[in-house]
């Protein structure tokens, strides 16, 4: 009787390291929220304005501090492009930074934006003023 | 008694086995594994489908998975932004900038070409299904070699394969279906199933995992 019940625990446990196998673990690396709806909305270029959008993306940043969780790549990348459209263009290089010290990665594009921001978009505007 | 149970356990390994079988051949990933991408580019999506909410839809379901699998990812809408400012107003004429174009603005190690094949919901006669059908390649923009492709798809089709009330009530039931489905924008949902099958890390044959994931650099799934 012994031989039978180690029988069964050892199907079962090959049982369940086959079921392991399928599963996904899936703790995500960011707090997403309502990220991705928003850069649709943003693309599909209607809709909600910039100053709605950058209360609910601040909404979204207060409550990944206070649970302890990340932001996803591009989230202060895309609210400093808000906070540019509403003409403050401190607070969008602000967030420009911020996108880089979270995400190294994102240095030589934010760099670029940085870039314009300050120098080439202005003596660009001077050039042909529309 | 003892041989029953391994009869048993042999059928049910197989069973579960079968559950998970997806097709054979691995993906050869010598140059992914070589590349090392840890920033990637999404460019627009083409869009081969009538809907016009298609390069949108699917653009910005492409942020999420392959962030959770690890990677940076450029933000779309900046991204968008600076093409536009570029006098890039089609996604055919952003996915035919050089490499080293892409890789002096955006400083991204790889980028990701997709393509929408299908998007929308289509009434047939005895029901409707909204499908998106997305395919995508991944090059080193650093020396313009291909490290990967795959494609996915996801259907209402999966969800409803039954209907009941006979044939009147299945022309309704469609018909309401797609009004439904058109009114609220269906489209975008299953776009984001399906950019998650298509993009997400780790899956069979899938992108890799990047260097921010916990699966970096660990076996892919075996099926």
């Amino acid at each position: 009787m012994s031989c039978c019940a180690r029988g069964v625990r050892l199907a079962a446990w090959a049982a369940l390291v086959v079921l392991a196998g399928c599963a996904q673990p899936s703790k995500p690396l960011y707090m997403w929220e309502s990220f991705p709806r928003q850069q649709y909305d943003a693309l599909l270029r209607e809709g909600v304005s910039p100053l709605e959008q950058i209360r609910t993306m601040e909404a979204h940043a207060e409550k990944a501090r206070a649970a302890g969780a990340e932001l996803p790549p591009g989230f202060r990348a895309h609210l400093g492009k808000l906070h540019l459209e509403v003409g403050n263009a401190a607070a969008a290089r602000d967030m420009w930074m911020a996108e880089k010290v979270a995400f190294p990665e994102a240095t030589p594009y934010m760099d670029h934006l940085l870039k314009r921001l300050d120098g080439p978009v202005t003596t660009e505007s001077k050039k042909n003023p529309t | 008694m003892k041989r029953f149970i391994w009869l048993t356990s042999l059928v049910l390994g197989g069973a579960v086995l079968g559950g998970c079988a997806t097709p054979p051949a691995p993906y050869d990933y010598t140059a992914f594994q070589r590349a090392k991408p840890a920033s990637l580019l999404v460019m627009p999506p083409l869009n081969e489908s009538p809907e016009v909410k298609a390069t949108p839809g699917v653009w910005s379901h492409a942020t999420r998975p392959l962030a959770e699998g690890g990677y940076y990812v450029l933000p779309v809408t900046l991204v968008d932004e600076t093409l536009r400012g570029n006098g890039v107003l089609t996604a055919a004429e952003a996915q035919s900038i050089p490499y080293p174009k892409l890789r002096e603005v955006f400083g991204a190690d790889a980028a990701v070409y997709i393509k929408v094949n299908r998007y929308g919901t289509s009434y047939k006669l005895i029901d409707s299904e909204t499908r998106v059908d997305v395919e995508a390649k991944i090059i080193d923009l650093r020396d313009g070699q291909l490290l990967w492709s795959g494609s996915a798809f996801a259907s209402s089709a999966e969800q409803s394969q039954q209907a009941q009330g006979g044939l009147v009530g299945l022309l309704v039931t469609a018909l309401v279906k797609q009004i439904i489905g058109t009114a609220s924008d269906a489209s975008y949902q299953f776009a984001g199933t399906a950019q998650d099958r298509l993009l997400g890390a780790p899956r069979f044959n899938g992108v890799l995992p990047g260097p921010r994931s916990p699966a970096h650099g660990k076996p892919m799934p075996a099926r």
